[in-house]
């Protein structure tokens, strides 16, 4: 008999607790045991980037990840990005450019995002695509979720970028199942 | 007419009409809870004493299922149900109207759970309810199913084969009005007008070709998803998402032999659809095992199954034989149309056949449609249904026919352009449309101006096409209530599933008639006991037709306004007038009371003011576009990339130009997709080897440039604003555009998709 684990983790800058079974993803981690389905399920392989989120200096795929791994980090997700003093400017941007049709992307797309901002503020369009192939969207074409981006690259302060982020490094762990 | 790319969000894009609202960008209504993560989408619900489920699908393209054996799935411990195709209530051999194509239902419960065959890999033969998701994908390793495996028929040609296995026993085809059986041809119609024969007889030169085109898949990134209910006193809820809660009640009702009253749908947020949301798939399959176990279950496929059992839209065949005359005259036109339906009739070769010679005026045609059953899973409806293939081949032939004349692309096109007037090769007239206005427009583009380096780095080749496309855009049944808010903001209800934006777009055309910003109009989409009775969203209708529903409420709004002005000044309601958001007596301007100051007196006036819009429109105005893409080709590697693309679409009436760009932008990637890249792999067997996205590739952040939009305003006559469909046009022309553009980059004519890497490198070689 498999039995659960007891992990502990920072999620979205608060310490939480969590049994769960040692085969469940990060992703179902999150979404059924947590209860935050903010981060997205388009595939459960590796391969479209929903289910993107924040493992200490790096983005992941969180279905390529198991829950137990994030003992003693920190994760960020969607729901993390916000503060009580407002939307993230990537959120406000992706709103005012309208960056999403449907939606189901979004979230993966915005912490993606903020990853390489952190990294690297000026990010030309051509930089911002190389980082973003790892997220699909089938409904805009990209055009206005690269927009955004590049809005809020452009407007940003390099200052905001802590010592951690700027390290951020584009999707590694995700074992593949 | 041209709107800028961008320009400040609450600023008119066009400065030829005064509306206060429409044109503007404000941000959309349910935008906060989409980039917050707090939207709820169909998989995000919860219920107490929920259960897992999860599907046994064939491994067989082909195959009688002889037996099922679930005793050992039905003995684990966690299991609560398990169900097989006996399980499925016998649903009657009706159709239903599902707004966009009817479906038998028999068919459609086979479908979704086979009973004694199954006719595609992936089809649904049994499935699990249990304590959590592990304990029933468990339980589907312990189900035995004894098959016999039949020889798959892949494609069209295969179908049509002599000796070939039928599918379906019980067809009966429809051989131009005449019954066909032991075939796999459900249907064989033809459009025919003038005399064809002589049309050829005079033409100066003649141009035929067959195109053919690989099954590709919708691909939302939302898996489908299905939660249901079956309580005691024979009622079914259902949570899922889907682009239409009436249409998926209906078909839900139909395959469980219930009326439809009994079944509540609850659209949840939707992770994109085009078209392939609107078929039920788990939601049937999950009220049965709820039936059974007496809980709410829940089913979510996985990404395989989505490929292998949804969607897709038909591969085919199109034969298009077009005659001119020496002066470029189209003179005759006549197009054979072959379209695999998958597992069961029903592809969308009739939109094709609506499409194909859509773009022009032409006197004699013949369009023959060929809808035909193989081993696929059973095709949906695909953004412009059949648009894309057809243009695939008319355009091709336009494009030779305009070389050979030495004539430009664009004068050659706008001489034989269909206009005001046309009939439609398929029987209707034209009203007002845009197509020479998009030629026109296309013909100023920056993108059409400027000059092309045949010659790219490394001995790459580029070349520039440009092609048309078509897509007439359907009306039908919306219904929306708008009720006024004592703080003079209005809450608007809708039944049309919000796929990208709608919300906002049909909250704006609310908000231009009550004269209050977008933003104090609040829409919500609620389930189907909660308004009437609404058609999908999809066949570009949303819009449109919803939007006309909330301009009729909003208008009936502001009369029962208008009374309750007068009621306070004590006059006639004659004699109350309205304007930019201001009620006023018309014989003493010093009256005036702005929509928020009325409100607040709707207390002292006579209660509550709320109103219902209700529309069953029949025709929708159709839509044209015109894309240009510019293209290199590498011949070390046959790999083509695009260097840049412009589409221009009449809209009619932009509602929320943002989103009116983003869905031509969104379909014209979709079209770059299905030109460059996607295609099912199919096996000797018949299964699909490549149900991933690493394996179905899809157009990524760095395979693409910007899309460019040109979006024209030719009003349509029959909508209050104007407003015309908008998206499915945009994946009409870009397949052939293309295939355009690689011509002129390398000098073949590539008339099968996807003009993939491999199959350049062939033609490349082939022309040495
Ligand atoms: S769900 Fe697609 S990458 Fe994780
Ligand atoms: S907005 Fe629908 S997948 Fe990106």
């Amino acid at each position: 008999m498999v039995e659960k684990v007891h992990v502990r983790t920072t999620l979205n800058g608060e310490p939480t607790e969590f049994l769960v079974y040692p085969y469940q993803s990060l992703l179902e981690t999150l979404r059924e045991v947590i209860g935050l389905t903010g981060t997205k399920e388009g595939c459960n392989d590796g391969n479209c980037g929903a289910c993107t989120v924040q493992v200490d200096d790096r983005i992941v795929d969180s279905c390529l990840v198991l829950g137990v791994e994030v003992e003693g980090k920190k994760v960020t997700t969607v729901e993390g990005l916000a503060t009580p003093a407002g939307l993230h400017p990537l959120q406000q941007a992706f709103l005012e450019e309208a960056s999403l049709q449907c939606g189901i992307c979004t979230p993966g797309f915005l912490v993606a995002s903020k990853a390489l901002l952190d990294r690297e503020p000026k990010a030309d369009e051509h930089r911002i695509r190389h980082w973003l192939a790892g997220n699909l969207c089938r409904c805009t074409g990209y055009d206005k979720i690269i927009r955004a981006v590049q809005k809020v690259g452009a407007t940003s302060k390099p200052a905001r970028a802590t010592a951690a982020q700027a390290t951020a490094k584009r999707r590694p762990a995700g074992a593949r199942k | 007419m041209v709107a800028t790319r961008k320009p400040a969000t609450g600023r008119p894009v066009n400065g030829k009409h005064n509306y206060k609202v429409i044109g503007t960008r404000p941000i959309r209504h349910d935008g906060l809870d989409k980039v917050t993560g707090r939207a709820i989408y169909g998989a995000d619900i919860k219920l107490p004493g929920l259960a897992h489920g999860a599907v046994l699908r064939s491994p067989h393209a082909h195959a009688i299922i002889k037996k099922v054996d679930t005793s050992r799935a039905e003995k684990l411990a966690g299991v609560y149900a398990v169900i097989t195709g006996a399980d499925m209530p016998k649903a009657d051999n009706r159709e239903v109207d599902l707004g966009e194509g009817a479906a038998n239902l028999k068919w459609a419960s086979n479908n979704v759970m086979a009973d004694d065959k199954v006719n595609y890999r992936g089809q649904p033969v049994a499935a699990v309810a249990a304590v959590d998701q592990n304990t029933a994908l468990q339980a589907l390793g312990l189900i035995k199913v004894d098959y016999e495996v039949l020889p798959a028929v892949r494609d069209v040609r295969e179908a049509m084969a002599k000796g070939a296995p039928v599918i379906l026993s019980g067809l009966v085809g429809d051989d131009l009005g005449k019954k066909v059986k032991n075939t796999n041809m459900a249907r064989h119609f033809r459009h025919e007008f003038g005399n064809l024969d002589e049309g050829f007889k005079k033409s100066k030169l003649v141009v035929e070709h067959e195109y053919e085109l690989a099954t590709v898949h919708q691909g939302y990134i939302e898996p489908h998803n299905a939660t249901a209910q079956w309580t005691a006193d024979n009622r079914v809820t259902v949570w899922t998402s889907t682009q239409g809660a009436f249409a998926a009640r209906r078909q839900i009702a139909g395959i469980l032999r219930l009326d439809d009253s009994r079944v509540k749908v609850i659209p949840l947020e939707i992770g994109g659809g085009f078209g392939g949301k609107i078929p039920v798939y788990g939601e049937p399959v999950a009220a049965v095992l709820s039936r059974k176990c007496a809980r709410p279950v829940k089913l979510l496929m996985d990404r395989k199954a989505v490929f292998e059992s949804t969607g897709p839209t038909p591969g085919g065949t199109v034969k298009v034989k077009i005659g001119v005359d020496a002066k470029g005259k189209m003179l005759a036109a006549d197009a054979d149309i072959r379209f695999e339906s998958g597992g069961y009739p029903g592809s969308p070769v009739g939109a094709g056949a609506m499409c194909v010679f859509a773009a022009y005026n032409i006197p004699n045609t013949r369009i023959d449609g060929y809808d035909i059953v193989t081993n696929k899973p059973k095709s949906a409806a695909y953004r412009a249904p059949g648009s894309t293939h057809v243009a695939f081949a008319t355009e091709g032939v336009v494009d030779e026919i305009a070389e050979k004349l030495g004539m430009d692309k664009i004068d050659f096109r706008m001489m034989n352009s269909a206009k005001e007037g046309t009939r439609r090769a398929d029987g209707p007239i034209f009203p007002k449309i845009g197509h020479e206005e998009c030629l026109a427009a296309a013909k100023n583009s920056p993108h059409w101006k400027s000059k092309l380096v045949k010659n790219g780095p490394n001995g790459k080749k580029r070349g520039r096409g440009i092609a048309s496309g078509y897509w007439f855009n359907i009306g039908l049944k919306s219904v929306v209530t708008i009720s006024v808010n004592t703080d003079g903001t209005a809450a608007l209800v809708e039944g049309s599933t919000d796929i990208g934006g709608s919300r906002a777009s049909i909250a704006m055309q609310a908000a231009e008639v009550l004269g209050i910003p977008a933003e104090d109009v609040r829409p919500v989409v609620v389930d189907t006991e909660s308004i009437g009775y609404t058609d999908v969203t999809g066949g570009s209708r949303t819009c449109y037709a919803t939007g006309y529903a909330a301009y009729n409420a909003a208008q009936s709004v502001v009369s029962i306004l208008k009374e309750r002005a007068a009621k306070l000044w004590d006059i006639k309601s004659n004699d109350v007038d309205f304007k930019d958001g201001v009620f006023f007596n018309k014989s003493d301007a010093e009256l005036k009371l702005t929509f928020k100051q009325l409100a607040k007196k709707l207390d002292e006036t006579g209660g509550p003011v709320s109103a219902t819009g209700s529309v069953d429109l029949s025709a929708a105005g159709g839509g044209y576009g015109i894309h240009i893409a510019d293209v290199e080709v590498d011949p070390e590697t046959g790999k083509t990339d695009v260097l840049r693309y412009t589409a221009i679409q009449d809209v009619g009436r932009a509602i929320h130009p943002s989103y009116v760009e983003g869905q031509i932008q969104g379909g014209a990637v979709q079209g770059i997709g299905w030109a460059l890249n996607e295609e099912y792999f199919m096996d000797q067997q018949g299964r699909m080897s490549n149900s991933s996205f690493l394996d179905y590739r899809m157009p990524t952040t760095l395979d693409l440039p910007m899309i460019e939009t040109i979006v024209l305003e030719v009003p349509n006559p029959i909508h209050p604003f104007g407003v015309r469909g908008v998206g499915e046009t945009p994946i009409a022309p870009p397949v052939a555009t293309i295939a355009n553009a690689l011509y002129d980059a390398v000098g073949v004519r590539f008339r099968q998709a996807p003009m993939k890497p491999g199959r350049v490198m062939e033609a490349l070689a082939g022309k040495k």
